[in-house]
């Protein structure tokens, strides 16, 4: 079942290849785990400084257990349908752009 | 009686399930991975049923209820670890076409030496995550049953073994997507029913939250067995400062008393020789525990307005039965603001809530995304795509399940209180069903146990097949035998099944004082330090090295490993940390130990560049390129 398709080795035509095709694939991700990240690594500093408000009530819950133990799950399925989708689509243009000989 | 019928169906469902199942798993790439034609939900459920394990489905309740707000760090943990897998390693990691991480290592790098170093962590990380796995079957039947500790784990053990020789990752793929569906009905549908008689989630919060100075009370008089020193640190019962009467309903023998409460610079020790003193306490003793003012230099410490008190700790040598009355304030609660706040008694406790906190956030994430038996379901997705789109619903399914994990914490904290005094809290999932009245209660106690055995059977076999698979294709196949026909490596993988499977009960039969959530965090610790790295450099720079990424890997996995043991000593009271700052660093060692991986890799790799395979940037393309461009291709195609 292997679809490795004949080609001339050229080193240096690869060599480019992967550069864009890595420089966009890294963006995309770093630019989803960067949002990710934030919420994470914030929590916990805004539970530190301030107290209050993240023991503030809403429906029974306070505020940072609503986000910590019931948004935070929502939020992650979120980033990671829009991570799905700009990554395919961002495949099918990397595809696109290659095979018409686009150079970036 | 009720909850044995439950056990019994959920593990012969499992037997014959895993016999349907393999009738159709013939060729070898059956057996490692299902052949690769999973279909995107069958994937997702048996990569979720895999990965939520005892420590998930147990143990993430009785942390919550035990440590509040920190502890849902735990589940967030797991759950964003997936985030991490999607984001940076699902994607190449399928488009590079190899079985297993070793495969991985060597095809990365072109070294066969890496590939033996990658297969000695796949066991090794496997086998620390296997005990914990046992030791839960163990302990679960003797609650559920009264049985001996050791038939829970030989019926675990042998049910599984006999699915994974069976049938392969085939043969267990449809089983264990059976028991993620188990383990969603089981953690969610009694806690609907629990909540409609004894009240919901918000409301138990709310009630916690109004009476903040307070805590939890007994909610009916009852006996409390305590542990003694051989199962240090659960020989501990720390009382509230209120007046109390205790009945030693046996003889026992008391190592340590002191204040409950850990004192602050400054104050005075406390003599509390006039209430309780360590030694031998007779049968039938009863003692009346009074409160204790808090001095310094002689004059009580006040904080609000009010005098500081503590009440009396006391460190069992010898176990222990103890009669308490209805209406006590439960020894070892956290008060209730403590508890529903952050920064608690999980994350504060050495001075550094912040960087504990942290630490314990990298190590779930980075170690969810490095552990060996959930990567190597990757490899069943047909392509990259659906290795993307298979992960999502993984996170739908485990997020769903997650989110009902701190209810039982919730309201089992102001319902089962008496689980605090002996330590259980890990039984939270079991025990409070019980608590419902009448038959139903039974019937609810069926449900999550059978739950309970979902987890410990799906996780095993997903270790099982992970390991074996190591052993007949990696060993086997590649170091001893690399001649050897695809039927060979089938039967090499049953063979490796049985011997794994037994060293896993065997191993299992010593662990029963270690506990749960410890040797899970070992796991963790070590595979977030090692794999996590690995993969992430091995992914995403071409500049690696194979001497890099091994050494970066061991410099993290043993500082990871040894920083643990430091820290389980010193809890043992066999070495001495002063510095609480380093304590903290030693307990949770994955702030330091995964970027000290990433750096050994980096500049390792830097001075060895020159071994960088000459035909890396092949290699990244192949990780890299959309399959379109026709890059990506089977490392092992040729082998069937």
């Amino acid at each position: 079942m292997s679809n490795h398709v004949d080609q001339v080795l050229n080193p240096e035509r690869d060599r480019a290849l992967l550069g864009r095709v890595m420089r966009r694939q890294v963006r995309l991700s770093l630019g989803v785990a960067s949002v990710f990240l934030g919420i994470v690594l914030l929590l916990p500093v805004f539970n530190l400084y301030y107290p209050e408000l993240a023991a503030q009530k809403i429906g029974g819950f306070t505020l940072t257990w609503l986000i910590l133990g019931v948004l935070f799950y929502p939020i992650t399925w979120g980033l990671s349908a829009i991570f799905i989708r700009k990554s395919n689509a961002l495949e099918d243009a990397i595809e696109r752009d290659e095979k018409s000989g686009v150079a970036h | 009686m009720i909850p044995l019928l439950f056990v019994i169906l959920v593990t012969v469902a499992t037997v014959l399930l895993g016999i349907i199942a393999t009738k159709r798993a013939q060729s070898a790439s059956d057996f490692f991975v299902a052949g690769r034609q999973v279909s995107v939900f069958m994937n997702a459920s048996a990569i979720s049923g895999e990965y939520l394990s005892a420590a998930s489905f147990m143990g993430v309740a009785g942390l919550v209820m035990r440590f509040g707000y920190d502890a849902m760090w735990y589940p967030v943990g797991y759950a964003a670890g997936y985030l991490f897998l999607l984001l940076f390693i699902a994607g190449p990691l399928r488009r590079f076409g190899a079985y297993t991480i070793p495969d991985f290592a060597e095809g990365r790098f072109d070294s066969p030496l890496f590939r033996k170093i990658a297969v000695s962590f796949v066991m090794f990380i496997g086998f620390f995550y296997t005990m914990p796995q046992m030791k839960a079957a163990g302990v679960t039947m003797g609650s559920i049953m009264q049985w001996p500790y050791w038939v829970g784990i030989v019926v675990v053990g042998a049910v599984i073994t006999f699915n994974v020789a069976l049938g392969g990752m085939k043969g267990i793929t449809f089983v264990q997507a059976f028991q993620y569906w188990v383990k969603a009905f089981a953690i969610a549908v009694p806690v609907f029913v629990i909540m409609s008689v004894y009240g919901s989630y918000t409301s138990t919060l709310s009630k916690t939250a109004a009476n903040a100075s307070g805590f939890p009370v007994l909610v009916t008089d009852g006996t409390y067995k305590i542990n003694g020193k051989a199962k240090a640190p659960t020989n501990v019962v720390a009382f509230q400062a209120v007046e109390a009467d205790v009945t030693f309903k046996s003889s026992t023998v008391i190592g340590k008393v002191s204040p409950s409460r850990k004192p602050e610079a400054g104050e005075d020790a406390l003599v509390l020789d006039a209430i309780i003193k360590a030694g031998a306490i007779a049968s039938g003793t009863t003692i009346h525990l009074v409160p204790v003012v808090v001095t310094r230099d002689g004059v009580p410490v006040e904080k609000d307005g009010k005098t500081v008190l503590t009440g009396v700790k006391l460190e069992f040598d010898e176990p222990a039965e103890l009669a308490l009355a209805k209406g006590l304030p439960v020894p070892n609660a956290q008060k209730n603001s403590k508890w529903l706040a952050p920064f608690g008694t999980l994350t504060s406790k050495h001075g550094y809530p912040l960087l504990y906190t942290y630490s314990l956030i990298i190590a779930l994430i980075c170690g969810t995304a490095g552990l060996p038996h959930i990567l190597v379901r990757f490899y069943t997705n047909p392509d990259g795509r659906s290795a993307k789109k298979t992960t999502f619903w993984v996170m739908v399914l485990i997020g769903v399940f997650y989110f009902f994990t701190p209810i039982w914490g919730a309201v089992g904290r102001e319902f089962i209180p008496g689980l605090y005094v002996p330590n259980k809290t890990d039984y939270v999932v079991i025990n409070l069903p019980g608590q419902v009245p009448g038959i139903w209660g039974d019937v609810l106690k069926g449900v999550t146990s059978a739950g309970a055995f979902a987890a410990f059977m799906s996780t095993f076999s997903g270790l099982l097949v992970s390991m074996s698979g190591a052993w007949a294709h990696d060993i086997y196949g590649r170091i001893l035998q690399p001649e050897s026909s695809p039927t060979q490596r089938i039967s090499a993988f049953k063979v490796a099944a049985i011997v794994i499977g037994v060293i896993s009960m065997v191993l299992g039969l010593f662990i029963e004082t270690f506990d749960i959530a410890m040797l899970v965090g070992w796991a963790f610790a070590i595979a977030a330090a090692s794999y996590f790295p690995l993969l992430l450099l091995g992914a995403w720079w071409r500049g690696l090295t194979a001497t890099g990424a091994a050494s970066g890997m061991l410099v993290g996995g043993l500082s990871s490993l040894t920083a643990i043991i430091v820290f389980m000593l010193s809890d043992r009271k066999v070495v001495t940390i002063a510095d609480p700052l380093v304590k903290s660093l030693c307990e949770q060692p994955a702030i330091w130990t995964v970027p000290l991986s990433l750096l050994v890799m980096y500049v390792v790799s830097l001075v060895t560049r020159a071994s960088i395979p000459k035909d890396v940037d092949e290699k990244m393309l192949r990780l890299h390129a959309p399959e379109g461009l026709g890059y990506s291709k089977d490392y092992i195609s040729s082998d069937h």
